[in-house]
């Protein structure tokens, strides 16, 4: 599903990624691993072009999403993101939180079919073979009304349905980063990119995270988490990548990866770690 | 003190018994909407200038717009209000070849200038919002555009809420030299007041204290609106 190729990035002369090539299939649970500094945030950064990649390709749903002249934002649907300090919008209430870019993207996209619907007819007055008007199926209500339905369903999921009309600053620390899970969610994203998602949290609020981790991994989602949970790579990631100065050193499986690691930095940061 | 009441008496009789108070509430009326309008228009102006100085700056256009607000905003900060009235009601309109109303001039000016220091305010507000915003906004797939719109200037507005209220007292008071132009505001009012008697003391007196009521009011809106905007910082 999405296939790095030779991914290089640079800030000025700073080589932060030096040539990263993975493939990750449907499905795949993917950790990263590595000292701080190594280039694991660069390189999710890159996955979605939050950070412009300065060489390489990533191929994802077979589009080079690293090529300039792609429209990124229509590929960001399909990509969610969870970062480590949560990013809820603070002007927007939970709820709201959760619909804003489901109702804005698709009602969006009504307002382009209409657009197009309305060229089509003009141009087709001076056409022998009429063009095909896009069927329009639904109206702004539907949509606005479909989208709280999910957002209500998604904030039952996380047992957080009575907090729909609250803004996010009266939250704790795990409910925000479960209300950020699940806005991503609401894109139905083909995959998530998580960015050190417990590393600000208490300690007593990481097992809620990664509890709804865990539910999603369960469920199929395709997921490439950065993370120092150890414990909870070792249990859910089905690959696990080992990054140092921007390139990856090992690539294993859980029981590979931390019983029988190969790369000797690889060896050396375990025995710091575990 | 019986010469002062004398003046107040003087004073009524032409606010009052002659109707001088109509041509008082037509130089609030404009007073107001020039500063009110020029607000608008400034804020509208300033936003905008403000969201192209913070767009990233490695492609051409973005470049190019950047620099002619620069432009523009050193050319409106750099003169007085005053000389920019004068200049676009005697130069720049006569060469263009537009007649306009002295008010109409004056809002327009008022916009154009308030444009320039509001896009400075404006920027600083849209910086102290935490860049993991816009970054959140950009992952769901919203454009930058959008992202600006709905979720970065709001709370830019509401951090900068207190200037902009000092930005609109100021215009308030700046209001006071669209006489410059021949637009009839609250100072032309009182003028003719006094003009009509000998008598300036008690209408510049009545004058000082509409503005201070003007400038008391508008604190007290905006320490209002304040108040209802923090209902999203507030915690449990
Ligand atoms: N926007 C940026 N501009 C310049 N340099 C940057 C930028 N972002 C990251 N870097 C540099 O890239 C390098 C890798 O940073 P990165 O954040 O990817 O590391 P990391 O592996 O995520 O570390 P950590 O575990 O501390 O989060 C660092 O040297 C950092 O200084
Ligand atoms: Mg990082």
């Amino acid at each position: 599903m999405i296939d790095v190729i030779n991914l290089e990035k640079k800030f000025g002369d700073n080589n932060v990624l030096n040539g990263i090539s993975i493939k990750i299939e449907k499905g795949d649970i993917v950790c990263v691993i590595g000292p701080s500094g190594s280039g694991k945030s660069t390189f999710l950064r890159c996955l979605n072009c939050m950070e412009d990649p300065t060489g390489g390709q990533i191929i994802f749903n077979g589009v080079d999403i690293a090529d300039q002249k792609v429209d990124i934002n229509i590929h960001r649907r399909n990509m969610g993101m969870v970062f480590q300090h949560f990013n809820l919008f603070n002007n927007k209430t939970v709820i709201e939180n959760i619909m804003l870019a489901p109702i804005h993207v698709q009602c969006q996209d009504l307002k382009k079919a209409k657009k197009t619907n309305r060229l089509t007819k003009i141009t087709n007055i001076f056409r022998k073979d009429k063009k095909e008007l896009i069927p329009i199926t639904t109206n702004k209500a539907e949509i606005q009304e479909k989208a709280k339905k999910q957002a209500i369903s998604l904030l039952e999921r996380i047992g957080l349905a009575d907090k729909a009309d609250v803004y996010p600053s009266t939250l704790s620390g795990g409910q925000k980063q479960r209300v950020a899970i699940v806005r991503s969610l609401a894109m139905n994203p083909d995959v998530i990119l998580f960015d050190e998602p417990t590393s600000a949290l208490d300690p007593e609020m990481v097992g809620e995270v990664l509890d709804l981790m865990k539910s999603l991994a369960r469920e199929g989602m395709t997921m490439i988490i950065v993370t120092h949970e150890m414990g909870f790579a070792k249990e859910v990631a089905n690959k696990v990548i080992f990054i140092d100065e921007g390139q990856i050193l090992e690539s294993a499986s859980p029981d590979e990866f931390f019983n029988n690691p190969k790369n000797p930095r690889l060896k050396e940061f375990l025995s710091k770690v575990l | 003190m019986g010469n002062f009441e004398q003046k107040l008496e003087k004073f009524l009789e032409i606010f009052i018994d002659q109707n001088g108070y109509v041509k008082v509430l037509e130089g609030l009326k404009n007073t107001l909407i020039i500063a009110v309008l020029g607000l608008i228009i400034g804020i509208l102006i300033g936003t905008l200038i403000a969201t192209v100085r913070v767009i990233p700056k490695y492609k051409v256009l973005p470049r190019i717009l950047n620099g002619f607000c620069s432009f523009y905003v050193g050319m409106f900060r750099g003169t007085p209000m005053v000389v920019q009235l004068l200049v676009f009601y005697y130069v720049m309109l006569p060469i263009m070849g537009v007649h306009m109303p002295s008010v109409q001039v004056a809002i327009l000016v008022f916009g154009l200038n308030s444009g320039a220091y509001i896009s400075e305010i404006m920027r600083s507000g849209i910086l102290s919002v935490d860049g993991g915003q816009m970054e959140a906004g950009r992952a769901v797939g919203l454009s930058f555009g959008t992202t600006m719109i709905k979720i970065v200037i709001p709370q830019a507005v509401k951090n900068i809420l207190p200037t902009l209220g000092n930005e609109f007292i100021a215009l308030i008071k700046e209001t006071s030299v669209v006489s410059f132009i021949g637009a009839a505001d609250l100072y032309v009012a009182f003028n003719l007041i006094g003009s009509n008697s000998y008598e300036f003391m008690v209408p510049y007196l009545v004058m000082a204290v509409i503005y201070i009521i003007l400038v008391l009011l508008i604190s007290l809106g905006i320490k209002i609106m304040e108040r209802s905007l923090r209902k999203s910082d507030r915690r449990n």
